[in-house]
């Protein structure tokens, strides 16, 4: 039986393989490591004074992080609070367009969402904010609504007793538990959005892809190296940053 | 005075919790409500101010049906009835003011809380409450920066500054070592005689609702079983509540307990406690 299992197992991977190797051009993969070695070359040493024309596409990409996770989670919170089952108004309408949004959100990566509002609003860090917001509204409305089912309902039921009204009931007794995680995913998202943003140039969405994309084109390898090292650098000080916040929040 | 009417409360399951409760708490009056768990203590009280909608019955405080009230009506109405809680519930990440100032969110409108631009009159009050519980030099302490005293002691505070005339408390001593809950048992009918205040106390240890209680209904089952006052808790009566079990030693260690309560206060508190272990453990 389980040499069957295992005789299986090798037919389909010698199967994959053959689809995989008719596919290939092999002589480029022998090739690779020259070609690897070579192309590390040209990228040496990074050509430094092309850091003056990335200063203004580096403030882009955090623009378009920083307000597309602001957008985002204005349109969370209420997502989230339709979506979270002890605070929903309806559960028959309100919930499940909730949750369609939150999976809909989800499942569309940021670069697509790009491509198609590049079509729409023409290219430019607009789109990219816009990108960038759709894309992040599903995260975060997704982890709020489930820090919202978690709440000690005891609190809420004590402020409800004292005869608040219903917004009153929000704000005393729901905000003040999910506030931390609230806090948290914020900053974990917008970590998270730098590193998108620095490719949605790419697809002509603004920011640091536009020029990295632009210098692959023209096979300016040391331009290329040097972006590299720069969005290294930022998503390094935006793990720092964050990693700070959430530190003193938590 | 609070009147109940044949309240009838089914939960969703099928389970009857309240199967047709009478009862009647003038004004003033402090009621012990004791009972087995799974008694339908938490349901009655909750049905009074409706956290838990009854499926039948009427509530009345003093002329008001509570029990058909719209959603308006019944916040008003609501402000009238303080409420304690066996946790506490103090909304933990507030300070320990605006645990207290939550009592007055019946009166102030939304933008006058969310600002927290309380009227003066009842931050005064405020202080006044948390002074009068011993807790004035911890105002702007985190509520869970506190222990379960303060915790509880707080929880008062919050339902006295509703301003109510009557206090549903639940179960106000179950998360609470032997001598703070007694403590806070007298600080609480204390408080209940300075303003005159009805209050039905549930709550699960025979010796407390004896000692503190000037009235005592035993509910089993959704049904009241005993209505009386404290010194009719017989053997018999107490068998009928919870079911057979040897119940003298109980009953003999309130009396003396009452006696040693007089002299002074730490002393004769542990001494029950480890009788009815002993007790549990013999039967």
């Amino acid at each position: 039986m389980i040499w069957a299992g295992y005789l299986t197992v090798g037919m389909i991977f010698v199967y994959c393989w053959n689809l995989v190797s008719e596919t290939t051009i092999w002589m480029f993969v022998w090739d690779a490591h020259n070609q690897a070695v070579d192309l590390g070359e040209r990228m040496v040493p990074p050509k430094w004074d092309y850091m003056s024309k990335l200063w203004w596409p580096i403030w882009d990409t955090l623009n378009i992080a920083t307000l597309g996770t602001v957008l985002a989670l204005i349109m969370a919170v209420p997502v989230a609070f339709f979506a979270a089952r002890n605070t929903t108004p309806s559960t028959v309408i309100l919930r499940p367009i909730a949750l369609f949004i939150i999976v809909a959100s989800r499942s569309i990566n940021s670069l697509i969402w790009a491509l198609m509002l590049v079509t729409i609003l023409g290219p430019g860090v607009f789109a990219g904010i816009i990108a960038i917001g759709l894309r992040s509204i599903g995260f975060c409305a997704k982890l709020l609504y489930e820090a919202i089912e978690e709440i000690d309902e005891q609190q809420v039921e004590a402020i409800r007793a004292t005869g608040a009204s219903g917004p009153q009931i929000l704000v005393y007794g729901v905000v003040p538990q999910i506030l931390p995680a609230f806090a948290g995913i914020s900053v974990f998202r917008w970590d998270i959005n730098i590193r998108e943003s620095t490719v949605l140039g790419l697809v002509g969405a603004g920011g640091i892809g536009l020029q990295l994309n632009a210098s692959i084109t023209n096979l300016a390898w040391t331009q290329v190296s040097l972006i590299l090292l720069v969005i290294i650098a930022t998503v390094v000080l935006s793990e720092w940053v964050s990693a700070k916040v959430r530190h003193a929040i938590i | 005075m609070l009147r109940l009417q044949n309240l009838k409360k089914q939960y969703k399951t099928g389970d009857l919790a309240l199967k047709g409760v009478d009862l009647e708490v003038p004004d003033g009056q402090i009621m012990a409500l004791i009972g087995p768990s799974g008694a339908g203590k938490s349901t009655l009280i909750r049905c009074i101010n409706r956290l838990v909608e009854p499926t039948g019955g009427k509530v009345f405080l003093n002329e008001l049906e509570l029990s058909n009230l719209g959603a308006g009506a019944l916040r008003r109405a609501r402000r009238r009835m303080g409420m304690i809680f066996q946790e506490y519930a103090l909304v933990e990440r507030l300070s320990v003011m605006e645990n207290v100032l939550s009592g007055r969110l019946g009166y102030v409108g939304f933008w006058r809380s969310y600002l927290r631009k309380y009227p003066q009159s009842d931050v005064d009050e405020a202080f006044r409450l948390l002074g009068r519980v011993g807790l004035d030099h911890m105002v702007d302490k985190r509520a869970d920066e506190l222990s379960g005293g303060q915790r509880q002691r707080v929880g008062i505070c919050r339902a006295l500054a509703q301003d109510p005339e009557l206090l549903l408390v639940d179960e106000p001593t179950a998360s609470l070592d032997p001598k703070t809950s007694r403590q806070i048992m007298r600080l609480i009918c204390e408080l209940c005689k300075e303003r005159k205040l009805s209050a039905i106390i549930n709550i699960h240890d025979v010796m407390l609702a004896q000692m503190f209680a000037e009235r005592i209904v035993g509910l089993k089952l959704g049904e009241i079983v005993y209505d009386g006052p404290p010194d009719g808790l017989t053997s018999d009566v107490l068998t009928e509540i919870y079911g057979e079990e040897d119940w003298e030693a109980t009953i003999r260690k309130v009396d003396e307990d009452e006696n040693g309560e007089s002299e002074g206060e730490a002393d004769g508190h542990l001494a029950p406690i480890l009788d009815r272990d002993r007790m549990a453990g013999a039967t």
